[in-house]
């Protein structure tokens, strides 16, 4: 047997390549769905009103003290638990029967983990607004909701972007799990070709490496998006203001 | 000393028209009380500063007046038209209702101290931002007025800038615009050059005092001295949350009569 046989990857490229969309797909809707749905939530979160605030509080909290794999797990072994999710199965319910299917699990486990802490990130970049900013909308004539829609929700967005690039990583991490109810996704196409052919080496390091390069890929986007929006937070270039 | 007083005494003996009428003001932390009944009126084209020593209650004073603050007590009238106030579970008097608290703050432009302006926005952003979506401005209009405007106070080639990247002078200029830009009756000035540097201060007052000579109505919480004598009409001196002598500044700076101003003004002399 060869240290390293290329034969086993190259052969196998197409599974490799359904599991590499299936990543991508996973990780992304779970971080669009995360993200859309972490907006209006981080802002009841910091609402004043505690019967809005506390369940969302709850939900984060639930969702960042557990693993992401029990979550999963939860969903997709726990619905079939309930007799009326049964009996709904047998009817043929057009929403219930989603809990059957691995793929709607895995996207609902990891699109509110993601969204758990994209709220709690958001929420906490909405905080350090400056102060004196919302009172300068205030004072111009602002509606609460205005000041929220065109002062704090902006501004908190852009400072959280290198809080947030954090939180996408881990989620395309975190999305290796999948395979547990499964799909085969880029790790679950790893093992399959694993176990057919005994070749650890070859397959996990040929998935490791398709790994780190959609990592960098998003390190490259989010440099590119820190440019984009966080410029105001820069220092200074040469040839801008101050001159006078 | 002898520099041109501003036209607005003219204006004054044409026609008063009433901008701001503020009557009896009361604010209270808890049990502490900054402001106890303070009263006072613009009219068109005054240029009233407000004095005192830090922790009189003057910067309380103004920020009640668009509402930043929430007075305790007192009547409030803006354009001739009575403020309606309603008690919170506070204890303290709000707007009753929120469309008038927002008509209100778009005709008095208030100034900060810090600037405050939105730092995630470019200098243009900035001043375009309330015109178009507080007065519902289109886009051009708001552009060109914002231009316009930030022409006049000195800043228009730093248009593209973000905040964070200009001088404190600039940024305040910048903030200046952005309450001229929403047109309104009464700019309000919150201790503008308080937290400038030195060599910066003049540039600021300068576009003030060109404001003034323009004939606007402008309400003033001042550390300057000079700017009070020389540009206002009308000068308050706060003392312990009351009002403790007012007149012309001539009057009122050079000859004062109550021993604290005068303990005041010995301790300003610039």
């Amino acid at each position: 047997m060869e240290l390293f046989d290329v034969q086993i990857i190259t052969g196998n490229l197409p599974e490799f390549w359904r599991g590499l969309w299936m990543t991508i797909e996973l990780t992304g809707y779970a971080l669009l769905f995360g993200f859309l749905a972490a907006i209006p939530l981080a802002v009841m979160r910091l609402s004043a009103n505690p019967f809005v605030s506390t369940p969302v509080a709850a939900y984060t909290y639930f969702f960042r003290g557990t693993p992401m794999l029990v979550q999963l797990l939860l969903i997709y072994y726990g619905a079939s638990q309930w007799a009326w999710m049964r009996a709904a199965w047998e009817a043929g319910h057009p929403l219930w029967t989603w809990f059957r299917e691995p793929y709607f699990c895995a996207l609902l486990a990891f699109g509110l983990n993601t969204c758990a802490y994209t709220v709690e990130i958001l929420a906490g970049s909405m905080r350090n607004t400056p102060h004196g900013e919302l009172e300068a909308a205030r004072a111009m004539g602002m509606s609460r909701m205005k000041a929220l829609q065109r002062i704090v929700i902006p501004s908190a967005l852009r400072r959280m972007i290198p809080s947030y690039s954090n939180e996408v990583i881990l989620m395309l991490q975190g999305s290796a799990i999948a395979s547990a109810v499964t799909l085969v996704d880029l790790t679950g196409a790893a093992r399959n070709v694993y176990s057919r052919h005994f070749a650890p080496f070859e397959a996990f390091v040929f998935v490791g490496l398709l790994y780190l390069v959609l990592t960098f890929m998003l390190v490259g986007l989010f440099k590119l998006a820190e440019r984009r929006w966080l410029g105001h937070l820069a220092p200074r270039k040469a040839g801008q203001g101050r001159q006078a | 000393m002898n520099t041109v007083m501003p036209e607005n005494n003219n204006m004054n003996e044409k026609a008063t028209v009433e901008q701001v009428r503020v009557e009896d003001l009361h604010k209270s932390y808890g049990d502490h009380e900054v402001l106890k009944g303070v009263s006072l009126t613009a009219n068109a084209g005054d240029v009233i500063s407000i004095i005192g020593s830090s922790g009189s209650g003057k910067s309380t004073w103004l920020r009640c007046i668009n509402f930043l603050e929430c007075p305790t007590a007192g009547r409030i009238v803006v354009g001739g038209k009575e403020v309606e106030l309603v008690r919170n579970r506070k204890g303290d008097l709000i707007v009753k209702d929120a469309r008038q608290l927002q008509q209100i703050r778009t005709r008095l432009s208030m100034v900060f101290q810090h600037f405050n302006l939105w730092s995630h926005m470019s200098v243009l952003e900035n001043v375009i931002e309330a015109p178009v979506h507080v007065l519902g401005l289109s886009k051009a209009e708001a552009r060109e007025r914002a231009e316009r405007y930030l022409e006049r106070v000195g800043v228009w080639k730093f248009r593209d800038s973000y905040p964070a990247h200009l001088s404190g002078g600039q940024q305040q200029r910048v903030a200046i615009a952005r309450a001229l830009a929403m047109e309104p009756s009464v700019l309000l000035f919150d201790e503008p050059t308080s937290a400038l540097d030195p060599e910066l201060v003049g540039e600021v007052l300068k576009v003030m005092r060109s404001l003034a000579e323009e004939g606007r109505t402008m309400m003033v919480v001042t550390h300057e001295m000079g700017f009070a004598r020389e540009v206002s009409n009308h000068v308050i001196f706060v003392h312990q949350g009351r009002v403790e002598e007012e007149g012309r500044p001539r009057e009122v700076l050079v000859r004062p009569h109550s021993e604290r101003l005068q303990q005041f003004l010995s301790g300003n002399l610039k």
